[in-house]
């Protein structure tokens, strides 16, 4: 009986962790972690979170207008952009940037969709600012 | 630390008695050329076609990229935090990226476009932290960082270029950054890419 309620238990566990391992919080989480990733090794080039370098500061990016980042000097045609910087302009952007605002200045696409999700999934996670 | 400094000097002096090999007669001459290779006729054309165009801005980018590792360098070498040796180093991949710069510069005059301008030093410094540097390994990690972002950077716009020639010039360029991020992992005791196929991807 004892052993009969331990493993009980331990399948309750199991379940319990499936549930959570599966849950979309979890998958948003390991998305993020793995866009983190991405994020360091594909966008560090240009971008930083809280500077604008070559490219301007993203760590705030998810819902700023286009074109807007203080103090960072953009493309004629990206200052001219009237979008906002939601999920789905983000992951267009990064498919192909110049069918989205053609004459901008970035050369670079990220090819692979699960990437493009994870690292807007890692610029959601950001804290951001009230607008 | 003075393995970190004999794993950079044979990891550069590999580097230009390789150059050496090839002839390399000036800083800017053997890029400039390969650059400037096949760009007459779009200089020529009236105005610049939307491929034209399209290729100087990306050159753009690739230049301020350029300027900012030239600045971090600066930073490093002038924060104080380098031995000789290490800084001897620094000084000469500095030069690698001086030379790319006037090799992108004269490509983007010749194709009719604006060069971006250089900041300022101290706002690099402010972009990069540079306050936070407080050792020579801080200061060889963040030259790693930036070398990495660059390969990958040159790699990745490889696609976008409408020039097969200034294709093969970023993947040249990529080349150089691979050279410099290898030996600056070597010299932090770092391992290499577990696999392959890791830049770029």
């Amino acid at each position: 009986m004892r052993a009969s309620v331990s493993h009980g238990r331990k399948a309750a566990v199991g379940l319990g962790m499936a549930l959570l391992l599966g849950s979309p919080w979890v998958a948003q989480a390991q998305s993020a972690a793995h866009g983190q990733t991405l994020f360091e090794t594909r966008c560090t080039a240009c971008h930083s979170l809280d500077a604008n370098r070559v490219g301007p500061a993203l760590g705030t990016v998810v819902g700023r207008k286009a074109g807007t980042a203080k103090d960072f000097q953009y493309s004629p045609a990206l200052a001219a952009a009237n979008h906002r910087w939601t999920r789905p302009k983000l992951l267009a952007w990064l498919t192909d940037p110049e069918k989205v605002v053609p004459g901008q200045g970035m050369g670079y696409r990220v090819d692979n969709a699960t990437d493009r999700e994870d690292i807007v999934a890692f610029l959601i996670a950001q804290p951001q600012p009230k607008r | 630390m003075s393995s970190v400094v004999q794993t950079l000097r044979d990891a550069t002096s590999s580097a230009a008695s390789r150059r050496g090999f090839m002839g390399r007669t000036g800083a800017l001459s053997a890029v400039a050329v390969a650059l400037l290779a096949g760009q007459d006729a779009m200089a020529a054309s009236h105005g610049m076609s939307g491929d034209a165009s399209k290729d100087v801005s990306i050159l753009n980018v690739a230049l301020g990229l350029e300027h900012e590792a030239i600045n971090a360098y600066q930073l490093g070498a002038g924060s104080g935090l380098l031995q000789k040796g290490v800084l001897d180093v620094a000084v000469r991949f500095q030069a690698d990226h001086k030379a790319h710069r006037d090799a992108l510069i004269a490509t983007i005059q010749k194709m009719g476009g604006t060069p971006v301008m250089e900041k300022k030093l101290e706002e690099y410094a402010k972009a990069l932290k540079a306050d936070t540097l407080k050792s020579q390994t801080d200061v060889l990690d963040l030259a790693t960082r930036l070398e990495l972002g660059a390969i990958n950077a040159y790699l990745g716009v490889i696609p976008a270029f409408g020039s097969k020639d200034l294709a093969k010039v970023a993947a040249r360029l990529a080349a150089d950054e691979t050279m410099h991020y290898t030996a600056l992992t070597s010299a932090l005791g770092r391992p290499l890419p577990a696999g392959a196929l890791s830049f770029g991807a």
